[in-house]
């Protein structure tokens, strides 16, 4: 099943229905339908391979992104924010292409081999004749997405169109909004979880209303201004939107669900936001660009159950919860399948799993993907996901999580961001060495936050460096960049 | 092999479907008992055999998991979406939170 038809389907039968909303205008599922045709005609006889997008959230984007599989292309989004240099090598290799970008950002892309750049202004006043459809249906990648390559270069992740519909399909129901939902979309085109927050918006018929780029004060004036009921953020983003919360102290009485996923979510944040938001169910959504997004989601259930003490509920926080159908998860310790409790790789395996990436095959033989995730169930089958297996840090043979140090030390009352590496050292092997954002500028007492953890967790992982920041490094999507830390410490 | 996402309409009725997995053996998928044609081919006008009219849902998808085919119903009928004499059975999801 191809992603077109996701599109074809609700635009015949709710042709008149809101598609998408927001400050850049709205546009009927029919008139999105349209453009998206209109795109994909107007590329009839083009040598492009593949389709680029370089832009903001847009009614622009999804016409690209349901034109390109009309058009039997893939849809590539590219990260508006790297620099230059980086940008135009990823977009060389998507060569023979077309790219529609912004106009404030064409000229970044301009001059490069095989790459005809075209302006997303152009895009509303496309229209395809009424007998117009695809010549062809071969190319099976509907979507190729650069990974963000905070550990290296960007891999590109090929997810075919039957990786995105099966798990469409398998999740979402038809047509299933109502006409006054509506889905708040501020991560950024060329992020997976914005690629499926308008497939299935699209395919359960649900408004999608998109912010240009996150800022907290935007985020919470649209999602009151244009009713949102469910919406979708990173833990950095959603952070910031409960200091605005507070701050300006707006109730969001049509806010029902709101997913978090992308990273790990401290705590003390989803603490904070189950009490600010005591109306809006709250989902935990764990998933790689590799595997079509959500593969595993801890539901608003749960999320009651702690938000009411519950101990079992309260456990369960800091999980991801259960892999959602059609998809299996295995922990494994080298070739070994773990049991209960016991840590180990995060393996993954089903039709949203993407199996290629450009360069090499993503799955083994038998169709599992390693995520190089570090994590394991408990006895009722909830999967905690700990971290990055490279980011465990080994201490004397000792496999110690920097996740656990980190959740311990954003307790005390004086760290109001932390991030805990390794660093080489000659008698262990590696040390545990923490970087802290202090509450008060003031505030640099080291051993304190080493004694803070040596009473809670153990001795051996007690930090044995503090180090005093104003701001960790994140990149625009809330990854934390480890690796920026560590080259400070070796140079 | 049919084609996953392949359109089909009723003879019976007005209901039309997406193949969204194809059966794996021959045949093509029935509504009410008869063969559905394919969105752009010709309906001989038909009734739906004496069982196999309990209908279908917009929205819903029917399965057999022996044949290992699905549909999608996209617009309603009163015929059932079926296979080789038989009806598919209703998927009955369990409903997932929005996750995107």
């Amino acid at each position: 099943m191809r992603v077109s038809l996701l599109l074809d389907l609700v635009a015949e039968t709710l042709p008149d229905r809101i598609a998408i909303d927001g400050p850049g205008g709205s546009l009927s599922f029919g008139d999105l339908h349209a453009r998206a045709r209109g795109f994909a005609a107007s590329l009839e006889g083009s040598t492009a391979r593949n389709v680029g997008f370089l832009g903001v959230n847009s009614p622009a984007l999804p016409a690209v992104l349901f034109g390109a599989a009309l058009a039997d292309r893939p849809f590539a989004p590219l990260n508006y924010r790297l620099p230059d240099d980086g940008l135009r090598k990823l977009a060389a290799r998507l060569a023979p292409a077309v790219i529609v970008a912004d106009d404030d950002m064409a000229a970044r892309i301009a001059g490069i081999d095989g790459i005809e750049v075209r302006s997303t202004a152009t895009l509303a006043g496309l229209a395809a004749p009424e007998d117009w459809y695809p010549a062809s249906e071969d190319e099976d990648t509907a979507v190729l997405l650069f990974t963000s390559g905070t550990s290296g270069e960007p891999k590109a992740a090929l997810l075919r169109h039957e990786n995105l519909t099966s798990y469409v399909v398998q999740t979402v129901e038809f047509l299933g909004a109502d006409e006054e939902d509506a889905t708040l979309v501020s991560v950024p085109p060329y992020h997976i979880a914005a690629v499926l927050a308008l497939l299935t918006s699209v395919y359960s018929g649900r408004r999608v209303v998109q912010l240009e780029a996150f800022t907290p004060e935007g985020w919470v004036d649209a999602a009151a201004r244009f009713a949102v009921s469910h919406a979708m953020l990173v833990p950095t983003m959603l952070a910031r939107v409960l200091d605005r919360i507070e701050e300006v102290g707006t109730a969001l009485p049509a806010l029902r669900a709101l997913a978090y996923g992308g990273g790990r979510m401290p705590l003390s944040v989803i603490h904070r936001a189950l009490a600010l938001m005591p109306d809006t169910g709250f989902t935990n959504a764990y998933g790689l660009t590799e595997t079509s997004s959500t593969i595993s989601v801890l539901g608003p259930d749960d999320h009651a159950l702690a938000r009411s003490g519950d101990a079992a509920g309260l456990a369960r926080l800091a999980t991801v919860g259960k892999p959602v159908p059609g998809v299996e998860v295995e922990v494994r310790d080298g070739n070994r399948v773990c049991g209960p409790n016991e840590p180990g790789e995060v393996f993954v395996r089903g039709e949203q799993v993407a199996g290629r990436y450009a360069e090499r095959a993503a799955t083994d033989d038998d169709g599992w993907f390693a995520t190089k995730d570090r994590g394991w169930f408990d006895a009722d089958g909830y999967l905690t996901v700990d971290g990055r297996l490279d980011d465990v840090i080994v201490r004397g043979g000792e496999n110690i999580s920097p996740g656990e140090i980190e959740d311990v030390l954003r307790t005390h009352p004086q760290v109001a961001d932390v991030a805990v590496i390794g660093a080489p050292d000659e008698q262990w092997g590696e040390r545990v060495v923490a970087f802290a954002v202090p509450r008060d500028p003031a505030f640099s007492d080291g051993p304190a936050l080493s004694d803070w953890v040596r009473a809670r967790l153990r001795s051996t992982k007690a930090p044995a460096q503090v180090h005093f920041r104003e701001s960790l490094p994140y990149n625009d999507t809330g990854k934390l960049l480890r690796r920026l830390l560590r080259d400070e410490l070796a140079d | 092999m049919l084609k996953p996402g392949s359109r089909w309409k009723s003879q019976v009725c007005s209901a039309e479907a997406v193949l969204v997995r194809p059966p794996k053996i021959d045949g093509v998928p029935q509504c009410g008992g008869v063969d559905m044609v394919p969105m752009d081919g010709e309906v001989a006008a038909a009734t739906a055999l004496a069982g196999l009219d309990t209908g279908c849902l917009v929205g819903k998808r029917y399965r057999s998991d022996e044949l290992a085919m699905e549909m999608l119903c996209t617009k309603a009928g009163t015929g059932a979406l079926g296979f080789a004499g038989t009806a598919l059975e209703l998927v009955e999801a369990k409903k997932l939170p929005s996750s995107d």
